[in-house]
């Protein structure tokens, strides 16, 4: 049997609002425990919530960037269910009236475009932490992360493999910092999701019964925990088992994905209007204010690299993936004035490669715009070979200096005086008399041997088309 | 001293009659000498009252004194007081030390009044006979065989015993102007949203709202003056110019158009409950005064809508009660869900777990639809109702309740018997409206109060129409024997 | 509309309340009186009535994304059942 994969993702991002989506308590990450939950994340007796203004702003941006609704009423709604980490014993949520509604965008998987559908963006609180470990038989609970502003952005069941999946995540994850509505740090859980896993034979329409895959929180365990899930449910299907709708956790230790018990008792959040919150209305010159400063979102900056730098597809595509690439790609690309794709070369080749081994982010590099234009210029004037460059760039890696300065202090600079070029061939051609007769008679292969001769003599600073041509000449 | 009004008070202390440490010290007495018998107070507490005396006494010497500067009142038990137990009338919260103060309460010591102790009420503020308080029930000073009303019957009982001579109240279903009609005194529940909610522990938050208890409607616009205002801590709290409440109350009522439902005067009315209303509305048509009969033809249907809307917000308001972070929490839980289950089981009464069943039963997947929408809807009529009555009428009259103070016991055991007393009042919470209770006279020796219902921010007018009625009658100037 | 005992156990377990069993049957008749008086909201059509969530007629206020609380761990641990750590602690609970 030929099966199909269906998956949708529930996509929680952190929004970077300086303090909570209720209350003044601040986000930062990492404080020592409780000391950022204040009375009101505490749900203690008496307190009521107040809705932060940026966080609302922050999921207007959103959804004007997946060209979405932004609903101009909106409503918060209580999600009810007894969990420790979730002190009032509710979670704010929205429920049937989302502030945004009904969007989309592209993702490209093996060359191929594909619209993803996205059914709403709805903002929450988030819930505390359990800490399992450390307290005999005891859970401890911190409430730091409670009442941190999420934006639950919830996709159509539209991707039919993990890499769609993943592709579709780093679009979004690429969103969100785009429009600096969230820090996209996996590791601390600013950007996580849940995934709605279920298979059909090829060719039905009816979905398959799905499992829904919790907290994942990185493009990896996403990937694996699909390809995971959707094997084990072909395994049950094709020994005549039924799949059981449930919650399910990703063991990335085991590569396994396994039934939550806690989840197991059927909940029913009986979700009812917060009677502390009024409706949120928007209105419209609110969202046109926001309109007016979005950034330039990925899709649009990526056609303007392939119209404005004459890129190709993929090129244009790996330098806006992220703002901070792309920014630095451009101010490289302003400040050498010179060629756009030998920009792009180094940006992607050398650059990416050297941030790539030491593990560093491109806001991270090194290397500043300023010094690898300073480098680029010398190859785009033919100061330095493409060869010396690699040279002078490892230079500008371990170093503060210029690339000039590199190149005067080593003497790296090109000969480009015919002159002296000619007098070392000269030199070449009247030490090495076998050689010369060999090439004259036909040994065509002979003339990578005076090449190396040349650069051997000039420590490989003789241009190199100039070089050829001289050779060429005074060797016929 | 203590049959004063709080204008008489201020008076003495401004004109040096009497300090307020020795007025101070004069109710705290009483109460000790009392409130055994009456079980008005959950939490008396002396040295603060002292402390916050002594410092009244130098304002008043230093000249800047306001109103209320120096004088005594209580607050219900449901207001969050910083470092004393604020206990909700719960097993729940019996060890609760607040560590912040409600706004109400906050904005009546910054107006210099002395807080003297917390007051008893209903668990949680459900209940209306103060029989389901865990600190056990308030007596009636007029009868200690009856109940003093809930859910705020310490309040009223306090005042009516002399024991303080105001207080603050919380109504959601007429909490304040039930208990006011029991016991004989004056009691205002403003427009939803006019009192900040931050820091009164929750009960049904789309109906609480915080209002004052006193011996005259004088008495409650200075309360009020004081209490009322936007609070940024509270969404739901409206922003609007203050009012003086404790200016104008001398207004003529020439002209007043009073609306009398005919919902208000059917079947199930106490008849001497319905002669003292007619004599008292008659009273104020003396006043200047005209009458017009209304309907609220909906008005059947505020206890069923009402016992959908309350019981589902307090299912959740009350699920943060789980013994974790704060209160009762049961001995050596076994697990998590025993951890709850029994620290929620033994920490509440039987009226508060009757209230948390029914609303997380109409909240239930299948259920919703039925019971917590249809509720909604009906709330809507009930609203239009009252809105198309303001068109033609000013203020509406009636009846506080259906009959005078019942006895411990008689409606105990009868959840819907208990429910049918707040039958008048309960309307007003579902839309919003300001609304009164004031004494208007006596049966079989237990007071007897008639309802005034307002528009929206009308508390002016309705304040306005209690002390002129005030003015030529002396029911709220009686006080029971002790 | 009547309650039967298996729905008060169902609906106490919602709410996380023990219930003595002896007192299940007393809720059942309490509740379902409460369930028959509530319904009589049925006698009415609301078909094309709005529904009233809350009595203000208003849009949310909402409040500028400023830090105002600081650090209160030790006052509020102070009224808590028990802590280690700076953390809450619960019977263990398993995922």
């Amino acid at each position: 049997m030929q099966w199909e994969t269906v998956i949708g993702l529930e996509i929680h991002a952190q929004l970077a609002t300086k303090s909570k989506i209720f209350s003044g308590a601040a986000t930062l990450y990492g404080a020592e425990p409780n000391t950022q939950a204040c009375a009101i994340d505490l749900g203690l007796p008496g307190v009521l919530p107040v809705l932060n203004q940026e966080a609302v702003k922050m999921a207007v941006k959103f959804g004007l960037a997946i060209g979405a609704e932004v609903s101009p009423r909106s409503v918060f709604a209580r999600k009810n269910y007894f969990y420790p980490d979730l002190p009032k014993g509710y979670q704010i949520s929205q429920f049937d009236l989302p502030v945004v509604s009904t969007g989309e965008t592209t993702i490209v998987v093996d060359g191929e475009e594909k619209v993803i559908g996205i059914t709403r963006a709805h903002l929450e609180e988030d819930a505390g932490k359990s800490l399992h470990e450390d307290f005999e038989g005891h859970t401890g609970i911190d409430l730091n992360r409670a009442g941190t502003p999420l934006l639950e952005i919830v996709s159509e069941p539209d991707m039919r493999s993990a890499k769609e999946a993943v592709a579709y995540m780093k679009k979004l994850h690429a969103l969100v910092r785009y429009l600096e509505i969230c820090d996209g740090n996996m590791q601390e859980g600013s950007f996580r999701c849940d995934a709605n896993v279920s298979i059909r034979p090829k060719g039905q329409e009816k979905f398959g019964t799905r499992a829904e895959i919790k907290n994942l929180n990185s493009f990896r365990f996403v990937e694996k925990a699909i390809n995971y899930e959707v094997l084990r449910q072909i395994e049950i299907l094709e020994n005549g088992g039924t799949i059981v709708q449930e919650t399910r956790l990703y063991d990335a230790n085991k590569d396994e994905t396994r039934s939550m018990r806690s989840k197991e008792e059927a909940n029913d959040y009986r979700y009812f209007p917060d009677p502390d919150l009024l409706p949120l209305e928007i209105d419209a010159n609110f969202i046109e204010s926001v309109r007016t400063q979005l950034p330039e979102l990925p899709d649009q900056k990526k056609l303007r690299f392939k119209a404005q730098y004459s890129l190709n597809d993929y090129d244009a595509e790996v330098l806006t993936a992220t703002r901070e690439l792309a920014s630095y790609f451009e101010q490289v690309a302003l400040l050498s004035g010179s060629d756009p794709k030998l920009c792009a070369n180094w940006v992607m080749g050398d650059l990416a490669a050297a941030l790539n081994k030491a593990g560093l982010e491109i806001e991270e590099s090194p290397v500043d715009p300023q010094r690898l234009a300073g480098l680029i210029q010398r190859i785009a004037d033919d100061t330095i070979s493409g060869k010396i460059a690699k040279h002078v760039f490892e230079g500008l890696w371990a170093s503060l200096e210029s690339a000039d300065a590199i190149i005067d202090r080593e003497g790296l600079r090109q000969i480009t005086d015919t002159g002296a070029i000619e007098a070392i061939i000269d030199a070449i051609i009247a030490e090495n008399p076998a050689q010369v007769e060999g090439y004259r008679s036909g040994k065509d292969k002979l003339f990578g041997f005076f090449v190396g001769q040349a650069m051997k003599a000039t420590e490989g600073k003789a241009n190199p088309a100039q070089l050829n041509e001289l050779l060429k000449k005074k060797l016929s | 001293m203590h049959e004063k009004t709080i204008r008489e008070l201020s008076e003495g202390l401004k004109s040096k009659a009497f300090s307020s440490l020795e007025l101070t010290e004069s109710f705290l007495q009483r109460i000790d000498r009392l409130d055994p018998s009456i079980n008005a107070f959950i939490t008396v507490t002396p040295e603060r009252a002292l402390e916050a005396a002594k410092a009244a006494d130098v304002a008043l010497s230093g000249g800047t004194a306001g109103p209320l500067t120096g004088i005594p009142i209580a607050q219900k038990d449901i207001f969050c007081t910083e470092g004393v137990r604020s206990s909700c009338g719960s097993k729940m919260l019996d060890q609760f030390i607040s560590p912040y103060n409600a706004t109400v309460v906050d904005r009546l010591n910054a107006a210099g009044t002395v807080m003297l102790g917390k007051l008893n009420m209903d668990e949680f503020a459900m209940g209306s006979s103060n029989e389901t308080s865990f600190y056990g029930p308030v007596k009636n000073p007029w009868n200690l065989e009856t109940v003093p009303g809930g859910s705020s019957g310490g309040s009223a009982a306090a005042i009516a015993a002399r024991l303080v001579p105001g207080a603050t109240g919380t109504d959601t279903g007429g909490s304040i102007r039930q208990p006011a009609a029991f016991c004989g005194i004056t009691g205002i529940k403003p427009t939803y949203g006019l009192v900040s909610r931050w820091g009164m522990i929750a009960f049904a938050s789309s109906l609480d709202q915080a209002g004052p208890m006193a011996k005259t409607a004088e008495d409650c616009a200075w309360l009020l003056e004081a209490m009322a205002g936007f609070d940024p801590k509270d969404s739901t709290s409206i922003e609007r110019p203050k009012e003086i409440y404790s200016q104008g109350l001398d207004k003529s009522l020439q002209g007043l158009r009073i609306g009398l439902p005919k919902e208000f005067f059917g079947e199930g009315l106490d008849p001497d409950i319905h002669q003292a209303i007619q004599t008292a509305i008659g009273e104020i048509e003396k006043l200047g005064a005209t009458v017009k009969a209304i309907s609220l033809p909906h008005m059947h249907l505020s206890g069923p809508a009402y016992y959908v809307v309350a019981p589902a917000e307090c299912s959740s308001n009350l699920a943060r009660l789980d013994g974790v972070r704060y209160g009762y929490r049961a001995e050596n839980p076994k697990d998590l869900k025993d951890l709850y289950m029994r620290s929620r089981g033994e920490g509440f009464g039987a009226e508060v777990k009757r209230r948390i069943l029914i609303g997380t039963y109409a909240l239930s997947a299948g259920y919703y639809d039925a019971y917590y929408l249809k509720a909604q809807k009906i709330r809507r009529l009930i609203s239009d109702d009252f809105k198309k009555a303001f068109e033609e009428v000013d203020v509406i009259m009636g009846p506080t309740s259906p009959s005078v103070a019942f006895q411990f016991g008689e409606k105990s055991q009868d959840p819907i018997a208990m429910y049918l007393s707040d039958i008048y009042t309960i309307a007003v919470n579902l839309a919003g409206l300001p609304g009164m209770s004031v004494p208007v006279g006596f049966s079989k020796g237990l007071p007897i109060g008639m309802q005034l219902i307002g528009n929206y921010f009308s508390e002016h007018r309705l304040l306005n129409v209690a002390h002129r009625y005030q003015g030529v009658t002396d029911w709220h100037q009686q006080s029971p024997k002790l | 509309m009547s309650l039967t005992s298996d729905e008060v156990n169902r609906i106490a377990f919602l709410a996380r309340l023990a219930i003595d069993p002896d007192k299940i049957d007393a809720y059942a008749k309490d509740l379902s009186g409460i369930m028959n008086f509530i319904d009589e909201m049925s006698a009415i059509d609301t078909e094309t009535v709005l529904p009233m969530a809350h009595p203000l007629d208003q849009a949310q206020r909402l409040r500028p994304d400023e830090v105002t609380e600081h650090n209160q761990r030790e006052a509020f641990q102070k009224i808590a059942p028990k802590v280690e750590a700076g953390l809450y602690l619960v019977p263990k609970v398993i995922e």
